[in-house]
């Protein structure tokens, strides 16, 4: 049995006149009481598996801190960046409300990369789960996107410049790209257009994810969980209901995670910026290195690796066409790895090399932050093709050639076969 | 089935080492050419600092008498100088501080009038260029996030530990370095342009700005039963550091004292969540 029917494991029975009112007209209640509270749950899911609910916060603290500080922010060239310093020295609480909405973006990419990684790891991109997989990558483009244009938001000297670099490679595209250009900035360079397009975007993206979240839990409560050890839920035996069980283990890892959020927050704020970012922007400086936050930087090495040109495809066009792939090619993850086993756990050769491109994705970022110059430009080249090596050969010849382990045949029996 | 559990915490911590270094990269994209930086002991360091009130005025002095005749601090009022956790002044101090500067008003008779506690520091210079015709061509920054805006890089992988050490001084370690870092003579085979100056720490080496401090030229008045402040480029360029810190973070103190209770709140609430998750698993095989 695979698929929960909506219904089956409806347990729910107004318990009283209003609530049958409600529940003729509008299920909610029951549809609450379903997929909240009595959902069927794997009982083996390990504390890798509370990301998902961590990252549902963070969006929700995204936009309340959001939505707060576009109360008092400016979205004009002359007073977006002192309007921030005006939310961290005169709003109340705003110096919280901004460094919490700062350092949440880093915060979330940290939970998304770790809630990524694991599914990659567990297989929990494999039927039937393709279409849970795809609507995460698209919420990790949409959450790139976001995190772009709110970067550009302060005015500062690298939003500035990243907003120049980064809107710049659509110009690489074919026929299009001026075109895609200049309607993202608004004009030909970037300034104030650009800036008040981002605000409202960076407003209204949020808002696309949220949705797009919906659907993601709900392409998730079809199957329901993957688990550690890949193998479908078979009976009762091998589930718990949602409430209390991980609704609890969830929120405590939200705390858990909390701890590290509020010590950036509250002690060393502006530790993961770029201090240039002080300086307000001026088109006529450009800053000694333009770098782009943490997160984008293993794409932001795949971008730089394509310094050559391929036949008639020159460097700029090839290094958007790998940057874009690199991403593109996460959708295709479910039909690129054919093995029928999930979890790596029974993948001996997977294993190792799962680990490899964990290491090798740690590279591209190291790389991305290095000086596109000497021994770093041949390094970015080989991560980057082993980026798409890992993707295009190993994971379609491993799922032809390995062996896997044998599995056990329910999550009970793994359960009851692990030592404490 | 120890091979496997071990195996399981092998990869744990191979995740958590990953992660955090992922979380700390940023710090590495800087400058090629790493100039050695002095890391000075700051009052307001780590996660327990809070400003030294006596610093922050000494700290003031220096800026009024002697960076402020070409430096801004637009976004800074006089009564923030009154606030706690700052140099704060009384009340009476900067009312009589305010009004000894003339504060351009259109709405008053003559276009100026005397200050007040709400306006903000007046700029030495009108506009940018007139800042610029009488610096050689340079601008001098606005002092108000300059603190902020300044960075010492470690190398690898030195900088990990400012993650857990909470170093965030960056910035008046910069400007301390380069108050100290005039050289008269350049050292051989560098060639610094008319009008400019050596500075060891500066990129590129050749600062429009002239030397701004000497020993003794301004004097520390003591207050009583305090220990009397060497007069030294060393102290008045600590003093000044640590008061544009103050301006580019003035809620640093309160700040800081709500993230104890944050976290201290945090780290109970974990450990009573964990109890709790303990007792509904408890009976439980998963």
């Amino acid at each position: 049995m695979g698929a929960f029917p909506m219904s089956e494991h409806s347990t729910y029975i107004p318990g009283n006149g209003v609530e049958k009112w409600i529940d003729e007209r509008l299920p909610i209640i029951r549809f609450s009481k379903e997929h909240l509270m009595d959902f069927p749950t794997p009982k083996n899911l390990n504390y890798w598996w509370t990301f998902g609910g961590i990252l549902a916060i963070m969006l929700v603290v995204q936009i309340v801190t959001g939505v707060i500080l576009a109360m008092h922010y400016t979205p004009n060239i002359a007073m977006a960046f002192n309007s921030v310093e005006h939310i961290r020295r005169d709003v109340n609480g705003g110096r919280i409300i901004q460094a919490t909405h700062a350092v949440g973006a880093s915060m979330f990419f940290a939970a998304v990369y770790v809630h990524i990684f694991r599914g990659m790891y567990f297989g929990s991109y494999k039927a039937p789960r393709e279409i849970l997989w795809l609507l995460g990558v698209l919420i990790f483009v949409l959450m790139m996107a976001t995190a772009f244009m709110g970067y550009v938001l302060p005015w500062g000297q690298m939003s500035f410049w990243a907003a120049t670099v980064i809107t710049n490679i659509f110009a690489a595209i074919p026929i299009v790209g001026n075109p895609i250009l200049e309607l993202l900035r608004g004009g030909f360079a970037v300034g104030n257009p650009t800036l008040n397009r981002f605000f409202s975007l960076h407003y209204l993206l949020p808002f696309v994810i949220a949705a797009v979240v919906i659907l993601h839990i709900w392409a998730l409560h079809v199957p329901g969980n993957n688990n550690p050890v890949g193998v479908e839920v078979k009976s009762d035996r091998d589930t718990l209901p949602f409430h209390p069980y991980y609704t609890m283990k969830d929120l405590y890892g939200i705390v858990l995670f909390a701890i590290p959020f509020a010590w950036f927050v509250f002690f060393i704020p502006d530790i993961l910026g770029h201090p240039d970012n002080y300086i307000m922007a001026n088109s006529q400086v450009t800053p000694a290195h333009i770098v782009p936050e943490w997160y984008f930087l293993p794409f932001y090495a795949i971008l730089r690796a394509i310094d050559f040109n391929i036949l008639f495809i020159d460097s700029k066009l090839g290094g958007v066409i790998f940057f874009a792939g690199s991403i593109v090619i996460l959708f295709f993850l479910p039909w690129l790895d054919n093995s029928k086993t999930r979890s790596g756990t029974f993948r001996p050769m997977f294993k190792w090399f799962y680990w490899l491109f964990v290491l090798n994705f740690v590279g591209l970022t190291y790389l991305g932050s290095a000086p596109a110059e000497g021994i770093y430009v041949v390094l970015a080249k080989i991560c980057t093709a082993y980026y798409f090596i890992h993707f295009l050969i190993i994971l379609p010849v491993l799922s032809r050639i390995e062996t896997s382990r044998p599995l056990p045949t329910s999550i009970s029996e793994s359960v009851l076969g692990k030592a404490h | 089935m120890a091979g496997s559990s071990s195996m399981l915490k092998i990869k744990t911590i191979l995740a958590a080492v990953t992660l955090s270094a992922i979380c700390a990269l940023p710090a590495t994209a800087q400058e090629h050419e790493t100039v050695h930086i002095e890391k000075q002991n700051w009052s307001f360091a780590g996660i327990f600092g809070t400003y030294d009130t006596n610093q922050l005025r000494r700290g003031f002095q220096v800026f009024r008498e002697v960076c402020s005749s070409c430096h801004s601090a637009n976004l800074i009022a006089f009564r923030t100088l009154a606030e706690e956790g700052g140099p704060h002044f009384s009340e009476g101090q900067v009312k009589a501080l305010s009004a000894e500067y003339d504060i351009a008003d259109p709405s008053a008779d003559d276009g100026t009038r005397k200050g007040v506690a709400s306006d903000f520091w007046p700029a030495p210079f009108v506009n940018e260029q007139e800042a610029r015709d009488a610096n050689g061509g340079a601008l001098p920054p606005d002092f108000s996030v300059l603190a902020k805006a300044r960075g010492v890089t470690d190398a690898f992988p030195w900088w990990v530990t400012n993650y857990f050490t909470g170093y965030a001084e960056g910035g008046p370690d910069y400007i301390h370095a380069l108050m100290n870092s005039y050289e008269e003579t350049p050292p051989e085979g560098v060639e610094i342009p008319e009008g400019k100056h050596y500075n060891a720490v500066f990129p590129g080496h050749a600062i429009g700005m002239a030397p701004p401090l000497a020993d003794g030229i301004i004097t520390y008045v003591a207050e009583e039963g305090q220990e009397p402040v060497p007069e030294t480029v060393d102290q008045y360029s600590k003093d000044v550091s640590a008061y544009m810190m103050w301006l580019a973070e003035p809620g640093l103190v309160s700040r800081k004292e709500t993230g104890f209770k944050v976290l201290l709140f945090l780290i109970l609430f974990a450990g009573l969540m964990y109890a709790t998750k303990r007792k509904i698993w408890s009976g439980i095989e998963h």
